[in-house]
């Protein structure tokens, strides 16, 4: 028997905000641990939670952005339960009025192309960090409590673990290119749990699920996602039975492990939360947040294809995040080749990013400077060869590429009149090489222009200098 | 030195202006007067003293300042409103080691106005109970008779302020806890419009419900702190963003045209004979300086106690899961897992009480039950608000009692819950509307004080003032004094 498998995703992202989601103290990372926190993050008796507008609205922002429907009339509600990394013994989260509603993404996968629904999004507050020591005590960090995040959930729309992988992909661009989060996996600021059931085809009831979690990276996913797949299918082909379970995903075997069997579902005793008043979001604000959207990657890759003739990979590989797409077009807005300059950043400048462990504002290229590189190429000022040290010294230390040629000798000589004298000088050492071209060796050529290069420091102009040599053999 | 301890604020104010006496003085006479009374009260559970002796003595360099009669003033504050540096415990063996590292908004108002903070009062643990015998430390007993409870939750508030330890206090209200204190020591106590003073640091027992106010011995003194402790507050969504006049300016007497609502459900069935007949008397009172009195219904008020032990307790169960004995306050040590700690610290920190109602409210809040209990209750809490919108279109105040009985035994109630429930049933529905609510003396019953309850609109607590200050100032309840505050028997 065939099996179709059902997956739904529950993605957190957390949003990049000055200060956290209900307290003063900044949201950001990388701190000794419980210092970025405030008396309201360690829930101390007495203290109130103050919503932080720009949470509420990057929160509006992504569900914009993924076309969910803004709910108007906002509360937030209390989820209770224990544990040392949640203060207060409650998360202030939104059960029943999710910030956003019915949105949608399209996905292609082989070429064909999906919409995967969007059930809500909705904001809520993270909690610490347990941390378990070698001394055999646990410690809490509360450096993340408080960091405001949203909870995307996805319909169970997605029907194998490529479509989960180009759902999670076109999401991360997406709120990339909203600005309202890093969306990294690996560092945690975006974090999903999967959801998987098999059914038989044709049926409609969807099967037992479990959920996987521990998936830091797109491929963990997938991988997770394959593994469970044939996991299921292996026990319901013996004729056994799913049981609902959370599983984690296990990095070293690519295979997934039981983490718990879940016994009826948790009740977290929700009910709106009293200390925040409820509150509108007006018609007005909505529309600002909606105009201040960018254009979206899946618009963007259109533009590219449809309007500057870029190939499909070109347009998808460019789009990935919005950094590299603004930084594509504003060098083609800088007067630079389209294909030039797609080439360039999806070859070299990709190639050193990833090599170099770098981000693009973390260099000194520009879209101006390597503009000017590509204009310096296609005038033939200096060869690709040269391109590549030009390259190098713009990425890494800046300036005009002009200047940086001048300055480095880059410039490909070209002028019949400097290179004539070096022709001949090469010329009247290598007479064994006439007679060798004369006689019909084609290969003595190819040993004059190297030698000729060598002479000039690569600085010669290829063509220039072999139509030259041509001119020069026939005079001798 | 004169007798300091039964003056008004405005007397103990011209006597620091005029230089008659210190800031330092009035507080050393203040600790001393309470050393005095405690073995007799019990209504602190901590002293300030050092720290308090520390200010007045900055404040008599600073110079006491004319223009503020609260400059100098030694105030008591209930110890759920937190206080940094100062043990704060609720009341409750859960918090019996916890120093706040910060200070309540309140807090930040007293010592802008120069107040001196003398001690943390008793109370009901986490404010839950009428009669402050909940509390884990102490029993306080009542200033005018010590076999009888002073009341609660603001137990040690009022008994402090009436037995003459302190001219002011802050207690807190969440269903008549600065009320019904007040009204069984014979002073004045308001609790304010919802949002008119700061709940930050205030630990919190039903955050819909609860409001700080203060406790005075007379209408003036009353109005003079809740001028200086209300405002809005960026620390709290919950404050309201209005601007705060001044509640002592319409303290002239004048009830002319003023239109006086009475609720017959409030003179119903279980209201003591005594009681009814001192507020039909009130009634005749304001009649008599120019107010028009006329019965009206409340319909819905009936619902009113049972809606509010859902809806607070519901609040608390998840308001007090932060006390699990994870980063401050009473941990067991018997403990060998994670789940030891949370079951055992909250077993053993928390009292019988608060056991009770955080059980009432998980249970309300519980997947299955929610519907029926908490979402329910919240729409009659609807119903309730309607029934006061209704009447106060017609009418500038409501009054009527602030309790069903005056003081009664220590030990007489604390076994049957459902007797204490039902005795707040006339304060509970304006903690439910969010209305300012405030009890002031109106007559005796066997020697011991009986309340007026005087209701305003949201955020008309000048009204209540002025209304208040007319009654006061036409009878004679306030002079009466207990014995420990040099009464007559």
């Amino acid at each position: 028997m065939n099996f179709e498998t059902v997956i739904g995703l529950e993605v957190h992202v957390e949003l990049k905000t000055k200060s956290k989601i209900f307290s003063p103290a900044p949201a950001h990372f990388g701190a000794e641990p419980n210092s970025n926190t405030h008396v309201i993050d360690w829930g101390h008796p007495g203290v109130l939670p103050v919503v932080n507008k720009q949470a509420v609205e990057y929160g509006m922002k992504a569900a914009l952005a993924l076309n969910c429907e803004i709910t108007k009339d906002m509360y937030f509600d209390r989820k209770n339960y224990f544990y040392p990394d949640n203060p207060k013994a409650y998360q202030i989260s939104q059960d029943e009025k999710p910030i956003g509603k019915n949105g949608w993404v399209e996905i292609e996968v082989n070429g064909k192309k999906k919409i995967i629904r969007i059930e809500r999004v909705h904001l809520e507050e993270d909690a610490g960090k347990n941390l378990h020591g070698k001394d055999g005590y646990s410690y809490v960090d509360l450096n993340r409590q408080g960091t405001p995040l949203i909870e995307i959930v996805s319909e169970a729309d997605m029907r194998s673990p490529e479509e989960a992988y180009a759902f999670l992909e076109t999401l991360r661009a997406i709120i990339q290119f909203t600005g309202v989060s890093d969306v990294k996996m690996e560092e945690g600021s975006m974090r999903c749990d999967a959801n998987i059931s098999l059914r038989p085809y044709g049926q409609e009831e969807f099967g037992t699920k479990a959920e996987i979690k521990n998936l830091n990276s797109l491929n963990f996913v997938r991988r997770g996602l394959i593994f469970e797949e044939k996991r299921q299918a292996k026990i319901l082909l013996s004729g056994g039975q799913i049981q609902q379970e959370t599983r984690r995903f296990e990095e070293a075997t690519n295979s997934t492990s039981l983490m718990r069997v879940k016994e009826g579902s948790a009740d977290y005793r929700f009910f709106p939360e009293p200390d925040i008043p409820r509150f509108d979001i007006s018609d007005e604000w909505i529309e600002t947040v909606r105009q201040s959207l960018p254009e979206m990657p899946q618009a963007r890759r259109t533009r590219y294809i449809e309007e500057l003739g870029l190939p499909e990979y070109d347009a998808m590989v460019l789009t990935l995040t919005r950094e590299m797409s603004d930084f594509f077009e504003a060098t083609v807005k800088a007067g630079s080749d389209v294909k030039q300059a797609s080439n360039w950043l999806m070859g070299e400048v990709s190639a050193y990013l990833n090599s170099e462990k770098l981000e693009l504002h973390e260099t000194k290229l520009t879209p101006e400077n390597l503009s000017g590189m590509i204009s310096l190429i296609e005038d033939g000022t200096i060869s690709s060869k040269i391109a590549k040290k030009v390259f190098r010294e713009l990425i890494m230390n800046g300036g005009d590429a002009k200047t940086v040629v001048k300055e480095k000798g880059f410039i490909q000589l070209s002028d019949p009149s400097q290179l004539l004298p070096i022709i001949n000088d090469i010329l009247n050492q290598n007479q064994q090489s006439i007679d060798d071209f004369k006689n019909g060796k084609d290969r003595a050529v190819g040993f004059l222009v190297g030698q000729i290069m060598k002479a000039t420091k690569g600085q010669a102009n290829p063509g220039v200098v072999n139509k030259l040599l041509q001119e020069e053999l026939a005079k001798r | 030195m004169t007798k300091l301890y039964d003056k008004s604020l405005v007397e103990l104010h011209d006597l620091l202006v005029s230089k008659e006496i210190t800031a330092t003085d009035l507080t050393q006479a203040t600790f001393d007067r309470i050393k005095e009374t405690e073995p007799t009260v019990d209504a602190f559970i901590t002293l300030n003293e050092a720290k308090a002796l520390d200010l007045a003595k900055a404040l008599d360099l600073k110079g006491i300042s004319e223009s503020n009669v609260l400059a100098g003033i030694p105030i008591g504050i209930k110890d759920n409103i937190v206080t940094k540096d100062l043990l704060t415990t609720a009341a409750s063996k859960m918090l019996y080691n916890f120093t706040p590292i910060y200070d309540a908004t309140v807090m930040d108002k007293v010592y802008q106005a120069d107040m001196i903070p003398v001690g943390k009062l008793n109370m009901d643990e986490f404010a839950m109970g009428g009669s402050s015998e909940t509390s884990y430390f102490k029993l306080t007993k009542n200033a005018w008779d010590q076999t009888k409870v002073p009341g609660g939750s603001s137990g040690g508030s009022a008994a402090a302020v009436a037995a003459g330890q302190i001219p002011l206090s802050l207690g807190t209200d969440t269903g008549g806890s600065i009320r019904q204190p007040a009204a069984f020591n014979g002073i004045v106590g308001m609790k304010p419009t919802y949002g008119r003073v700061s709940r930050y640091g205030l630990i919190a027992f039903s955050s819909s419900l609860d409001q700080i106010g203060p406790l005075t011995r007379s209408v003036q003194d009353n109005a003079f702190a809740l001028n200086a402790i209300s405002g809005s507050d960026e620390k709290d969504g919950t404050s309201a963003g209005r601007s705060v006049p001044d509640f002592t300016a319409k303290l002239t007497g004048e009830m002319k045209g003023m239109r006086i609502a009475l609720p017959k459900e409030y003179l119903g069935e279980g209201i003591q004979p005594e009681i009814k007949e001192a507020i039909l008397k009130a009634a005749e009172t304001f009649r008599q300086l120019g107010a028009t009195v006329e019965e009206v219904s409340l319909p819905h008020s009936k619902y009113g106690v049972a809606v509010y032990y859902i809806i607070a307790s519901s609040e608390a169960s998840t308001n007090l899961q932060r006390f699990d004995g994870i980063r401050f306050g009473y941990r067991s040590e018997d403990v060998q897992t994670l789940e030891d700690v949370y079951i055992k610290s909250r077993s053993e920190g928390f009292g019988t009480e608060v056991k009770r109602r955080i059980m009432l409210g998980s249970f309300s809040l519980s997947s299955g039950f929610y519907d029926a209990y908490f979402k329910k209750a919240g729409q009659v809490r609807t119903l309730i608000k309607q029934d006061f919108d209704q009447v106060f279109q017609d009418f500038d105040l409501i009054i009527g009692p602030s309790a069903p009985n005056v003081a009664y035994g220590i030990g007489e109630n604390i076994n049957d819950p459902l007797a204490m429930y039902l005795s707040d049933l006339l304060t509970i529905p304006v903690n439910l509307a969010g209305l300012p609510g405030m009890s002031i003396p109106a007559g005796f019953s066997e020697g011991l004080p009986i309340g007026l309850q005087i209701i305003g609109k949201h955020f008309d607590e000048q009204t209540m003032y002025q209304a208040a200050y007319a009654f006061e100032q036409a009878t004679d309840f306030h002079t009466k004094k207990p014995v420990i505050l040099g009464g007559g028997k």
